[in-house]
């Protein structure tokens, strides 16, 4: 199973293992990561599951459409790597995938 | 481990959510969900949506998987309904008659359906829509072509009209007051969805008194009091919830239109907190009490529960919010806006797809309905949350940047 690890915005890491076809807010809420709140369950409608995108990670990971985009516009310290993690769904290429927490979603 | 024992009464969003945060706070000792459904916490919000829809498996439903309750400890005791709550003894019995003790209790029991007697309203293919059962139920009598008929034009009931016209269904939604969504939106938002509907192949009557729901054995027709006789082969009805107060009730607890908490989440017996549809609890930013439903709320109020069980005292007072999904309308809300005495629209309401409504009461910003202006939504819940104010002319302007309008 892939893995995927978070980063919390003090530094602490973790990494958690999980099937194809999970997005990253999934990831973390289902291995009690905290950092990410996902009120909306996945529905792109909270932006309380923001995270930064490792760097190296960003092209394959890609960017977000137009909705997320918006969204992202108003998180807490948005940069160009904000991504909502419930927009992301691991694929075999995200095998290792690091993303960074923010200190806050709100 | 101590001795101690939470249980937590409902296993729904605040039940996990109170759970998991439990844990969080350093919580020791046992904790138990009993509930009633036989799922673990899983979403609500797509059951009229993308579950109905299809386009979602029930696996993906769950908020969070199994595994995480056995590795943090918490005992889900589910398919068992609490029958009795006994604060004296510190117990709760079951359906079955087994009894549980607790040190700390919490109530999160959610609401339920308000139910219609009315002639026919037990013939097969009748339903109310709430839990996951409901829907599995309902998935059975839908299909292209099939006709439903949906009593109440909420959230709920708009929802569930989208969905099934993805299924390919005839759709009719009947509304008992003049327009769809009166309680909760402006006359503008209503006039929005109904267009939207219409354009989408619904049909919404209004002002619609039902008479009785005709079949033998199972549901064929909804006969309306001006004689109109509607082919139904599916019924859905979408008339609003109650809260589950009864178990707080029996005990003896304050109760007033939900179960009455402080700002701590405290019921009126010092062992017992509440949180979610169920209570009836004090919002600071709008300075009035509120029964509310939605996630949001379920979710926010069940940490702050979870907090003092923990003996950390922290006031609830996030900003109520909630969204709706129909077609490709994405409608996101802010705030709240009861006692609204004018509305600012920013884009066009009578045509297109995408367009927001500013409610205000004198100077202040109360809520946004926002339907597929994410901008929009994020900077009036920003706004709302830091106590920015608005200016209505820059609002209207779709030329002025959103956040030119908020100083
Ligand atoms: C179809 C639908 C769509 C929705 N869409 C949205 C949306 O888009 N956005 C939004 O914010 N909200 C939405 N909501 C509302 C949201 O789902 C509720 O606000 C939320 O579920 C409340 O959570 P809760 O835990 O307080 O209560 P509930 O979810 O009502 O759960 C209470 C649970 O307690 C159990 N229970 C009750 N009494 C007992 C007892 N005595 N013993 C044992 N168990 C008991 C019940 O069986 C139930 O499982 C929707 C609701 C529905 C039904
Ligand atoms: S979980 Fe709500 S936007 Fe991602």
């Amino acid at each position: 199973m892939p893995s995927v690890t978070f980063i919390s915005h003090d530094g602490r890491e973790q990494e958690v293992h999980v099937p194809v076809g999970t997005t990253v807010m999934h990831a973390a809420i289902d291995n009690g990561v905290s950092g990410i709140l996902a009120d909306c369950g996945g529905a792109c409608s909270c932006a309380t599951c923001h995270c930064f995108v490792d760097e190296t990670w960003t092209a394959r990971v890609g960017g977000a459409d137009e909705v997320e985009a918006q969204m992202l516009d108003f998180v807490i310290d948005p940069q160009p790597n904000s991504r909502l993690s419930c927009q992301i769904t691991i694929t075999d290429e995200l095998d290792g995938l690091v993303v960074r927490l923010p200190a806050s979603q709100f | 481990m101590n001795s101690e024992h939470a249980v937590i009464v409902g296993a729904s969003h605040a039940a996990g959510q109170l759970g998991a945060s439990l844990r969080q706070g350093g919580w020791e000792g046992r904790i138990s969900i009993v509930g009633e459904e036989a799922i673990a916490p899983y979403q609500r919000p797509p059951l009229s949506k993308a579950y109905l829809a299809g386009e979602k498996h029930s696996d993906e439903l769950l908020i969070r998987p199994a595994t995480f309750y056995e590795k943090s400890g918490i005992d889900l005791v589910l398919g068992s309904r609490v029958t009795g709550l006994d604060c004296r003894a510190k117990t709760v019995t079951l359906h079955d008659g087994a009894i549980i003790p607790y040190s700390k209790l919490a109530l999160t029991t959610g609401a339920r359906v308000r139910t219609l007697s009315l002639p026919g309203h037990d013939l097969d293919g009748v339903f109310y829509l709430r839990d996951l059962a409901d829907v599995d139920s309902i998935r059975g009598f839908v299909g292209p072509g099939k006709s439903a008929v949906i009593i109440g034009g909420g959230y709920i009931g708009l929802e569930t009209a989208a969905s099934m016209r993805k299924l390919g269904m005839e759709v009719t939604v009947l509304e008992a007051l003049p327009r769809v969504l009166q309680r909760v939106t402006a006359p503008e938002v209503s006039a929005f969805y109904s267009r939207v509907h219409g354009e989408e192949g619904v049909r919404i009557i209004t002002d619609a008194a039902v008479d009785s729901l005709e079949g033998s054995g199972s549901i064929e027709s909804v006969k309306l009091a001006d004689g109109t006789s509607l082919k139904a082969d599916i019924v859905v009805i979408g008339v609003g919830v109650m809260p589950a107060t009864e178990l707080a009730e029996a005990a003896g607890l304050a109760v007033d239109n939900g179960i009455v908490v402080d700002e701590f989440a405290r019921t009126s017996d010092p062992d017992i907190v509440a949180a979610g549809d169920c209570t009836n609890h004090y919002n600071p930013i709008y300075d009035r009490r509120l029964r509310l439903e939605s996630v949001q709320n379920a979710t926010d109020q069940a940490k702050t529960a979870a907090s003092t069980l923990c003996g950390k005292l922290e006031a609830y007072h996030a900003l109520p919010w909630f969204w709706s999904d129909q077609y490709d309308l994405k409608l996101q809300i802010a705030g709240l806006s009861q006692g609204f005495d004018r509305v600012v629209l920013r884009g066009r309401s009578d045509s297109g797809r995408s367009f927001a409504a500013f409610y205000f009461s004198g100077d202040r910003l109360l809520a946004v309905d926002a339907i597929n202006k994410p901008k929009e939504f994020m900077m009036v819940r920003r706004a709302l949350t830091t106590g920015m104010t608005a200016d209505p002319g820059k609002l209207a302007d779709e030329a002025v940047d959103i956040q030119q309008a908020f100083a």
